[in-house]
C-alpha cells in the first residue's frame, strides 16, 4: 500500500437517475465504512462532459474523484470501462470496491472482479465492517429466504455489488469540497469487442406501489370494504401506497392494481405495514424485500406476526383509525 | 455451440449445513434452472436456421447428470458432466474457472457459449460474465433476442431502461434471459430415450489439469461466515392493549424507524 491511506472506492453509475441515486447511496454507506477503518471515500467517473457527476458526488460524500472524460467515454461499454477501472484498481489498491447493482454493475463488476482475480459479492443489501476489519456482506439467497453473510478475507479489493435503495443518501452539501483526480486516457485501450448498434431509452415505468418507500397492506381482516377505504387516508398522511391480498381483491374492496403477492407485485417498501393479513406464501412471497415490518392481526399466531418487526395484537380497523388520528396529532405540518 | 447449465433446486425451503454454511444439495430435488433451459432454447433455434452441433455442459455432483439427460431430449447432441468433490463450495470465481477449463479441454473450436442469465437458486447472475472473461472472448449478459447472420451476431436486450441493440463477431458468450426463449416441450417418450443413451461424457478435475488450490472452497476468494433466514434479527416486539395505547408505545418506541422514512419528526408534541 504505497500511498499510505487506504480508501474506499464507489464505482460512478451515472447513466440515468435511478444509478445515479444508488451511486449516492454508495458514496453514503462508504462514508460510514471508512470511518471504521480509517479510509478515504473515492470515487471513479468515466465518461464525456462529466463535471456535473463530479459535482453531485463531491456535494454527496465524496472526498477523491478519479475523472477519465473522453469522447471515446461517451457511451457506456464494458470493454473500455473495464480496462480503465482495472488499470486504476492496480495501481492505487484500493481496500473495497463497490458498485451499484444495476444491470450495468451487474456485467461489469464481475468481469472486473475475474480480472482482478478477487472475491465478489452480488446483490448486497448489507455492508459491515466485522471485528477483524474486513467487509461483511449480507446478500439474499436462495430468492430471499435465506441471508448470507459472506467475506473477502485476502484478496483486494474486496468487492460488492449492492442492491439500489439499501442505504440512504447523504444530503447534498454545496460547501463540500473533493480531490479531483484528471486521468488521461491511456494509450493502449482496447477496441470495443461489442458494437453498441442502437440505444434507445424507453419510457419510465409507473411502478408507485413497487418503488414505494412505505406500503400500507390490508387483508381480509380489516372487515369490510368502507373500513378498508380507511387505508387509503392513512397511505396519504404517510405518503405511501396501499397493497392489498388476493382475496381482498377478490372481494372488489381494492383494484386489481393494488395486488402483492408471489405471481404479482414485489414490493420492497423499508417501512410496510400490514393490516389483517394472515400471511400465506403467496403473498408474503411478494413483501421478501420489505424493511421494517408492522403488522396487526387479531391472531398472535399468524404468519404475518412472526415475520414482523412488530406485532400488533388488535383489530386491524381499530389500530389503523388510531394510527391516523395519531399521525395527524404528531404531523404539524 | 456449448450450453452451459445448472441444476437448481426445485423447492425454496432448505437444509443448510450450520458449521460450513454451505447447502445440503444432496437433500434436495433438483431441475434445470429456467434461464439455462432458455439458453438451450435459444441455442437450438440457431442450430435449426443455421446448423450446428450443441454441447451442453453442468459442473455439479452425480445427480447434475439428470439435467443434461433433459437437455439431451431437447436437442443437444452431447453433454459433458464436470463432477468432482473437490469442486464443492466453488463460489463464482471458482466455478467460472472450471467451467472456462472444461470448454477448452473437450470443444475449445467453439463459436458461441451460451448461459442462463442468471439461476434462481443463487442469482449472482456473475459465472458467465467470468466465463467470458475467462476464455478471452467478448460477452453480453441478459440478452433477450439474438439473431446471427455468418459469424456475427446481433442481440436485444433491456438494460438499465434502455433498449439496445449490440453486435459481435463470434466467437463469444451470451447470457440468455427468459423473456423470449420459451423451451420446447419435451414428450415423456423423449425424455426416457434420453435417459437410455449413454452419451454422456464425465470429468473430473485431473482430467481438465487443475489443481486444488484452483478448486472448491480453496479455489474461492469468498467466504460464507453464516447462513441465517431472512427473518431472524428481526426484534418481533408484541404490543397488545387498547389501540390508543398501543399506538402511543408503537411512536414512542420507533418514532424513529416510521419517522427517518416518511421524513418526518414524530416525537410527540408537548
Amino acid at each position: 500500500m504505497g500511498e499510505g491511506k487506504r480508501s474506499i472506492w464507489v464505482f460512478g453509475d451515472y447513466r440515468n437517475y435511478f444509478q445515479n441515486r444508488v451511486t449516492l447511496q454508495l458514496i453514503s454507506r462508504a462514508s460510514d465504512l471508512a470511518k471504521a477503518i480509517d479510509a478515504t471515500v473515492c470515487v471513479t467517473v468515466f465518461g464525456h462532459g462529466v463535471d456535473e457527476w463530479v459535482w453531485e458526488y463531491t456535494c454527496h460524500g465524496a472526498r477523491k474523484i478519479y475523472v477519465c472524460d473522453h469522447e471515446k467515454l461517451k457511451f457506456y461499454s464494458n470493454d473500455i470501462y473495464l480496462h480503465l477501472m482495472e488499470k486504476l484498481v492496480r495501481e492505487h489498491r484500493p481496500e473495497i470496491l463497490l458498485v451499484g447493482a444495476t444491470a450495468f454493475g451487474r456485467e461489469f463488476a464481475p468481469r472486473l472482479a475475474k480480472r482482478l482475480k478477487t472475491g465478489l459479492t452480488a446483490d448486497c443489501i448489507g455492508l459491515d465492517i466485522g471485528e477483524d476489519g474486513l467487509l461483511v456482506q449480507t446478500a439474499p439467497a436462495f430468492g430471499g429466504n435465506m441471508l448470507t453473510k459472506i467475506v473477502t478475507p485476502v484478496k483486494r479489493p474486496q468487492m460488492a455489488t449492492v442492491r439500489p435503495g439499501t442505504f440512504q443518501e447523504i444530503p447534498h452539501d454545496n460547501d463540500a469540497v473533493a480531490e479531483i483526480v484528471r486521468v488521461p486516457l491511456p494509450d493502449d485501450l482496447p477496441g470495443d469487442r461489442v458494437t453498441l448498434v442502437s440505444s434507445v431509452r424507453q419510457p419510465e415505468r409507473v411502478q408507485k406501489l413497487e418503488d414505494a418507500a412505505v406500503v400500507v397492506c390490508g387483508g381480509r381482516g380489516m372487515g369490510s370494504r368502507k373500513k378498508f377505504r380507511n387505508l387509503y387516508e392513512l397511505a396519504r398522511i404517510l405518503g405511501g401506497e396501499v397493497g392489498a391480498t388476493r382475496p381482498v381483491v377478490y372481494s372488489k374492496w381494492a383494484d386489481e392494481e393494488a395486488l402483492v403477492g408471489q405471481a404479482d407485485k414485489h414490493i420492497s417498501p423499508r417501512v410496510l405495514i400490514s393490516f389483517g393479513i394472515s400471511g400465506a406464501i403467496q403473498h408474503t412471497a411478494g413483501i421478501r424485500d420489505a424493511g421494517f415490518i408492522i403488522a396487526v392481526n387479531k391472531n398472535p399466531h399468524a404468519t404475518m406476526m412472526k415475520m414482523a418487526d412488530v406485532a400488533i395484537v388488535a383489530d386491524a380497523n381499530q389500530v389503523c383509525t388510531a394510527l391516523i388520528k395519531e399521525l395527524r396529532k404528531r404531523i404539524r405540518s | 455451440m456449448i450450453v452451459c447449465m445448472k441444476q437448481v433446486p426445485m423447492v425454496s425451503e432448505l437444509p443448510w449445513d450450520r458449521k460450513t454454511g454451505l447447502l445440503k444439495r444432496e437433500a434436495a430435488e433438483g431441475m434445470m434452472n429456467p434461464a439455462c433451459k432458455s439458453a438451450l432454447e435459444a441455442a437450438l433455434r440457431i442450430k435449426e436456421g443455421h446448423g450446428g452441433h450443441i454441447t451442453a455442459i453442468t459442473m455439479g455432483p452425480p445427480m447434475a447428470a439428470e439435467i443434461l439427460h433433459e437437455a439431451l431430449s431437447m436437442g443437444a447432441d452431447r453433454c459433458l458432466l464436470v463432477s468432482d468433490p473437490r469442486m464443492a463450495g466453488a463460489d463464482t470465481m471458482a466455478t467460472s474457472a472450471v467451467l472456462a477449463r472444461a470448454i477448452e479441454t473437450f470443444c475449445s473450436d467453439f463459436d458461441l457459449v451460451l448461459c442462463g442469465c442468471h439461476t434462481s437458486d443463487s442469482e449472482t447472475a456473475q459465472v458467465g460474465p467470468q466465463m467470458g472473461e475467462e476464455l478471452g472472448i467478448p460477452s453480453i449478459a441478459s440478452v433477450d433476442d439474438l439473431k446471427l447472420t455468418g459469424r456475427r451476431l446481433r442481440v436485444e436486450r433491456v438494460s438499465d431502461h434502455f433498449l439496445e441493440t449490440l453486435e459481435m463477431d463470434l466467437p463469444g458468450l451470451v447470457t440468455v434471459t427468459t423473456a423470449h426463449y420459451t423451451p420446447r416441450y419435451i414428450p415423456m417418450a423423449g425424455l426416457q430415450d434420453a435417459f437410455r443413451e449413454p452419451s454422456i461424457l464425465t470429468a473430473g478435475a485431473h482430467d481438465l489439469g487443475m489443481d486444488e488450490a484452483e478448486l472448491g472452497l480453496e479455489g474461492s476468494p469468498t467466504r460464507i461466515l453464516e447462513v441465517f433466514s431472512s427473518t431472524a434479527g428481526k426484534q418481533n416486539v408484541v404490543l397488545a392493549g387498547t389501540p390508543r395505547k398501543i399506538v402511543e408505545e408503537l411512536f414512542e418506541r420507533f418514532d424513529d424507524a416510521i419517522g427517518s422514512v416518511i421524513r418526518k419528526d414524530l416525537k410527540a408534541v408537548k
